[in-house]
This record gives structure tokens, sequence and C-alpha cells, in this order.
């Protein structure tokens, strides 16, 4: 699904979080979303989620405003992973799951065993199968975020926005999770902090004080400068022999 | 497809069990209430009157004994199952919304401004009149719960901020109950109205089960209805806008639900504590989280809670009726401390 941002921008008090910002996403992209601490990544993507009040500008999901759909609409279309999301109730892995299901239900189309097998599907997915019946107080920080995104999967959303991904995940599961979500046919867009992951995507968007700073390929928007000025890190491209790609590796700016 | 009918019964047949098992309960527990009493009546007496009054069957009852059936107790049992069953849906509703197992009419101020509304009617008269004892009620508790969601809002809005809040809410209702009797009561007058606010259900006729029933069926209905958007609010309101929940609507709708029944049932029987608070959370332990159990487990268990509290209340002590709140504490204050443990614990 296409999803483009018109000047969208939000503000909380005085601070503008993020300003201006336009962009155009196109089907079955993965969409990186880079930047540092506090930059308007998370807002951002509440923005496009349509979940924040009075934004500024617009968006527009393949050609539709998003105001103009119910949120009913909107999360048939679109599936949101938020940092940190937690709950004290009593639910089981496959209970909170089974919640993806929620915007393609109604009283008159309860939960079915079509429902069931994609809640499935998305267990295998993530690789919690398993653990359908542990109570989610009982989980890791990493299999509470991969149970996050089993229930997005199960949204069977067009467009999935996940907000750091890989966070609290394992070098293997952040590595499956990133083929899980490259190999989906659908839009990505994600927030992620791992530059070297970042450069998998096939665009970057790099935030600044709430505002796009550059946006297009990876290598073209990383550049070694770009890293010194708003990441504030130098850094050394490295070339992995296996497969040509480019890794960098980072160093502290010298204090002139 | 063929395999589509399966599903459907499969899912169909407990419904239909557990629905019919749970009318049965409530049918024994409401019988129960009507026999056990000071009065001791028989089962045969009982059904007689029933009969007599539900199909004109003409069975040969004592007056008496058919009064203290039909005009007293049947109508005291059926309040007490209405009141349970609405303020156990209230627990479940606030919990449900404001993500927090110490949320329930009584702890956020609700149960208060109802009895502060029916006191300013009955005691300072105001309204002239035009306003019963009832929709003193109501007005109060709306007043009280806009006033303690304000007020949350205004220290951050968080769910901690939101019983804290409740908790300010709640002094300053019960202060301005007292207050308003000490103030404008005279010794009688006050004497009864501290007996109203700690649970009475003696003064019950039929006329008010025609307000607790409905105020109960339709906030039972209004839960029923939103049982997935209340599973949807288990990690947050922004979580279960993004699951495609009309927030603000399931919110509006539902937290009108808890008002018209806690203030129903305050406006009738007083503020009976820990109700809400106690039977969402045992009923969580039977049936698990999800609210397409816990909304009909909870108001079964609650109308049955509180006909055995009222039945208890009766014989306690013979020749006198201890207040049903004191019933209701006695149990749930332990209660509400084997809460507090468990979530210490989960935490």
């Amino acid at each position: 699904m296409r999803i483009e941002t018109r000047s969208v921008g939000w503000r909380a008090g005085a601070r503008q979080l993020v300003d201006a910002v336009t962009l155009d996403i196109r089907p079955g992209e993965t969409f990186g979303l880079v930047g540092p601490n506090g930059s308007g990544k998370s807002t951002l993507l509440r923005l496009m989620a349509g979940l924040l009040k009075r934004p500024q500008g617009e968006v527009y999901l393949d050609d539709h405003p998003i105001i103009s759909l119910t949120r009913r609409d909107v999360a048939q279309r679109i599936a949101l992973v938020e940092q940190m999301a937690d709950t004290s109730e009593a639910l089981s892995v496959r209970d909170a799951v089974e919640l993806g299901r929620t915007p393609w239900l109604s009283a008159l189309a309860p939960f079915s065993a079509a429902d069931a097998a994609i809640v499935e599907e998305a267990l295998c997915a993530v690789g919690m199968r398993d653990m359908a019946r542990a109570a989610w107080s009982t989980l890791s920080g990493g299999e509470r975020q991969r149970v996050h995104i089993a229930r997005a999967l199960a949204q069977r959303p067009r467009l999935l926005i996940l907000d750091e991904p890989t966070n609290h995940l394992d070098i293997h599961h952040q590595l499956s999770l990133l083929r899980l979500v490259s190999d989906l046919p659908v839009t990505v867009i994600m927030a992620l902090h791992d530059l070297n992951q970042a450069m998998g995507c096939d665009r970057l968007g790099l935030m600044q004080d709430g505002r796009l700073v550059a946006c297009g390929a990876p290598q073209d928007v990383l550049t070694p400068e770009r890293l010194a000025l708003i990441f504030r890190v130098r850094a050394t491209a490295l070339r992995d022999p296996a497969d040509n790609a480019t890794i960098f590796r980072f160093h502290n700016l010298k204090t002139p | 497809m063929t395999m589509q009918a399966a599903p459907v019964n499969a899912t169909l047949r407990p419904t239909v069990v557990w629905g019919l098992s749970g009318v049965v309960i409530l049918a024994v527990a409401i019988l129960a209430g009507v026999v056990i009493g000071e009065t001791p009546l028989s089962l045969s007496t009982v059904t007689a009157v029933f009969a007599n009054n539900l199909f004109d069957a003409g069975f040969v009852v004592d007056p008496i004994d058919a009064g203290i059936i039909w005009s007293y107790r049947l109508p005291r049992t059926l309040v007490a199952a209405a009141c349970g069953a609405g303020l156990a849906l209230s627990g479940v509703v606030l919990q449900a919304l404001v993500r927090n197992a110490l949320a329930d009419p009584y702890l956020l101020g609700v149960s208060a401004g109802a009895g502060t509304g029916a006191v300013a009617v009955t005691i300072l008269g105001l309204g002239g009149g035009a306003i019963g004892i009832s929709a003193g009620a109501f007005i109060g508790a709306a007043l009280a719960f806009l006033l303690v969601a304000a007020l949350a809002r205004a220290a951050g809005g968080g769910s901690a901020e939101l019983v804290l809040a409740g908790i300010a809410g709640s002094q300053l209702f019960n202060a301005l109950t007292s207050f308003f009797i000490a103030k404008s009561a005279n010794a009688e007058q006050a004497r009864g109205i501290m007996f109203w606010l700690l649970g009475n259900l003696s003064g019950v006729r039929w006329p008010d089960v025609w307000l607790a029933a409905p105020a109960a069926g339709l906030g039972f209905l209004a839960c029923l209805w939103f049982t997935r958007a209340m599973d949807a609010f288990s990690f947050g309101a922004s979580s279960a806008s993004s699951l495609g929940i009309s927030v603000r609507q399931v919110q509006i709708v539902l937290i009108g639900a808890v008002t018209l029944m806690t203030a129903t049932m305050v406006s009738l029987v007083g503020s009976i504590g820990f109700v809400g608070l106690v039977i969402p959370h045992a009923m969580r332990f039977m049936v698990g989280a999800r609210h397409s159990l816990l909304v009909p487990a909870s108001a079964l268990a609650g109308a049955v809670f509180l006909i055995a509290a009222d039945i208890v209340s009766r014989i306690l002590i013979s020749g006198q009726v201890v207040p049903i709140g004191v019933v209701t504490a006695l149990v749930g204050a332990p209660g509400f401390a084997l809460i507090l443990i468990r979530n210490r614990r989960r935490a």
C-alpha cells in the first residue's frame, strides 16, 4: 500500500516534535527511519498510523486522506508495533496475538476457524508457537516484542509500521525478524537504531529535530558527513567480502 | 463450504450451555434469597405464591406469608441481584478502561458522588421535588466522575493519577454528604441516612425493581457489545486505537453505562463497597481475562454474591438487619488485600 505524508507535523506544548515532513512511500517498499534519540521518529510513525489528535498536514493511504477513514478502516490497512506496550492483564501469548484480529471481527463476524489459522500462522512466523499458552507476565522482553509483532501480522495489514522492532531481541531473532518483514508482501516502515541494519532497507529517511533531513537509498543517506554531523560519530565504511555489503564501524568524534 | 457449519456450532454450543447454567444458578440463588430469612418459609409455600402471582394458580396460602414472599423478599432479592451484577460490571469496565487493578466505582468516587446527590435531593430538597432521589444520585455520580477525570487529567492523566484523584474525590463527596446531614438533617433523618449509606435493602419494593433491573440489563448489554473493545484496551488506549477501536466512543458509552448502573444502585440501596473490586478479580482468576467470558461471569457472580450477602445480613444477628455494606466489606476487605499481594508478586 502507498502512504504519503504532506508536510505533516505535530506539536506537544511548545515543542514541535515533527515538523513539515513530506514522504511518499511506495507499495511493497521497506522503508527505514533513522535519527538520534528524540528526533521525532516515533511521533512520525504515530502520525502515519493516524493515532495523534490535531495533526498538521495530511496523510494519504492509497490517495485517500486518512482522516476520511474510520479507525476500523485504518486498522484493516495499518498495523503498528509501538515500543514498550505492556499489560497487567493475565493474557496468554495466544490471547495477545488474537487481539490482532479485532479490526476484522464484529458481532456478525465472530472469531472463526479462518481467524484461528491466521493467528497460528503469525505465531509460527515469530517462532512463538510452542509458547502460545505461556502467560504474558512470564515472557522476556524479546519474547514480548515477538508477540507484538505476531499480533501485528495477525492483523493482516497492507502497511506494517514498526517502532524499533529489533529492541530487546537477541541477534538471531533480530536477523530473522528483519528477514521476515522484508519478505512480507506488504509495505513496511520501521524506525531503526542499528545503522548497519538500516542499510538493508530499500530506502531510508533521516530525521533530526523533527525534520526529515535526507531521504533516499541507504548509501546516499548515511554518508560519513551526515553521520558525523547528526549522529556525532566517525564512521569507517568496511566491505564484507562475503556479499560486498557496506558495514560501518563507529568511533567517537575526536574532540578538537 | 461444508467446513463452516462445524466451527459455528462448536462456538455456539458452549455459549448456550454456559448461558443456561448461568440462568439456573441465578434462579437458585433468587429462590434461596426468598426462602431463607427470619420467618422460615417452606419451598412449597414459596412455589405456591409464585404460581399464584405469575399464573393466577389459586393455591391457598397464608396472606401474611404471601405478602412477605411477593412484596418483600422477592423484590429485595431481585434488587440485590441487579445491584450485584451492576456493581461487578462497573468494576470490570473501569478496570479495563483505566487499566488499573484497583479501579472500581467506590474507589473512583462515583459511589460517593451518587450518595451526595441523593442526600442533596432528600435533605436539602435540591431541585424542589422536580428531581427524584435516583436522578439526584445520577447527577451526583456523573459530576463526581467528571471531576475525578478532570483532576486526573490535570495531574498528568496516568492510571495512578486517576486512582489518586478518585480517592480525593471520594473524600470530598463523602465530606459533603456528612456536611449536608450535619447541617440540615434532624437526628432521625441522620440515622436513617447513615444506615442507608452503609447499604440497606430493607425498604426495597417492586418499583425499585423496575429501576434496578433495566439499569443492570442495559449495562450488561453495553458491556457485552463492547467485550472485544475492552480486550483491545489490554495494551492501552493507543494500542486499542491502532486495533481499530474508536476509543472515545467506547469510553463515552461504557463510562455512561457505569454511571447509570452505579447511580441507580446507590440511589436504591446506598453505597455497597468491594463488589465492583473483588468480583471481577475473582472471576479473572476463574475464567481468565477475556471479556467475552469475564463480563457474563462477573455479572452472574456479582448477582449471586450480593444475594448471599443480603441473606447473611438478614440472619447474622437475629431480630436485626446488619447493613449489607458491612457484610460485603467483611468479605471484600480480605479479598482486596489478596489482590494487592497478588499484584505485587506479578510486578
